[in-house]
């Protein structure tokens, strides 16, 4: 069987429901190991201090906001060109996870900028330009809710987000094309990362941990997506056959 | 963990914690509401075109 088969959501639905356990549990595990090597292990920074922590949480849920929004691009254009059967619904059950995480990236930005800043924000280019990612989910999420039509909503829904996506590349580069209070990437670099490796293990650890918690989420909301689809079809079968 | 910035490092996990437990539960509800209105459904006798049996099959 090839990967494309899965595509077919009987299949999908049988396939998600052995693998969710096991990457369930081993996002708890991740989650478990990355908790303790930041509360117990990983030292705090001689200028953050403690504060440090915050960052542990901060940066992969940072990653996961464009990660999210990559995933979903990539949906929407299986939606247009391929008309893929899972893009759509793929693409719809992101976009509450995602916008849940960058609130999530710029509301604990916010929790370490006051102490370390001064200030719980700036309108410099890589806040804002978050903001306008966090702005784009809540748009896609309310065009979705909007159009009853589930083939027309995942159109319009799939261009504004092939439209939207020239804003990640703006997020990834602004600390580099514009002077900015944000620090510049400190990770995914030329040259390498700037990070102890004390603290880079339980920082990747903690992102591993999360990508596992928003691949289980997206798996559940995709799931209660196709039942939603297969009720909508069954209650038009059955309206047909009552007139 | 403790000194003046304690606070910031607890309400920053703590409201991670608050919006994916919210997150978690709000798509296991859906799920559940979403398995009892099919069980409903196929109840009544309703079945979508591709589960119903093909001529010829006996049901």
């Amino acid at each position: 069987m090839r990967w494309i088969d899965y595509a077919n959501p009987t299949r999908f639905l049988g396939l998600s429901a052995t693998l969710l356990p096991w990457i369930a549990g081993a996002t708890a595990l991740t989650f478990a190991v990355g908790l303790w090597l930041v509360f117990f292990v990983a030292p705090a920074d001689y200028q953050q201090g403690e504060t440090v922590k915050i960052m542990y949480i901060h940066v992969p849920f940072a990653w996961l906001s464009m990660f999210c929004y990559v995933m979903m691009a990539g949906s929407a254009f299986g939606t247009l060109v391929w008309r893929h059967p899972l893009a759509d619904v793929s693409a719809k059950c992101a976009a509450p996870i995602g916008a849940a995480f960058t609130f999530l990236a710029l509301a604990t930005g916010s929790l370490w900028g006051k102490p370390m800043w001064g200030t719980w924000w700036v309108w410099d280019a890589r806040l804002t330009s978050v903001l306008v990612l966090f702005i784009m989910y809540l748009g896609l999420i309310a065009l979705q809710e909007t159009i009853e039509d589930p083939a027309r909503a995942a159109k319009a829904s799939a261009i504004l987000t092939l439209v939207g996506v020239i804003n990640i590349p703006i997020i990834k580069f602004s600390v580099d094309w514009w002077n900015t209070l944000h620090q510049p990437a400190s990770v995914f670099r030329a040259g390498g990362s700037t990070i102890s490796t004390s603290m880079l293990v339980p920082l990747l650890i903690m992102a591993a941990a999360f990508t596992g918690l928003f691949v289980v989420l997206h798996l559940m909301a995709m799931r209660n997506e196709i039942l939603r689809r297969r009720i909508r079809s069954m209650r038009m079968i059955e309206a047909a056959g009552a007139e | 963990m403790s000194g003046t910035h304690a606070g910031f490092i607890l309400a920053a996990y703590g409201l991670a914690v608050l919006v994916v437990v919210v997150l978690f539960v709000r798509i296991v509800l859906d799920g559940r509401s979403q398995r009892r209105q099919l069980a409903e459904l196929e109840a009544r006798g309703v079945r979508r075109r591709s589960a119903r049996p093909s001529q010829g099959e006996s049901a």
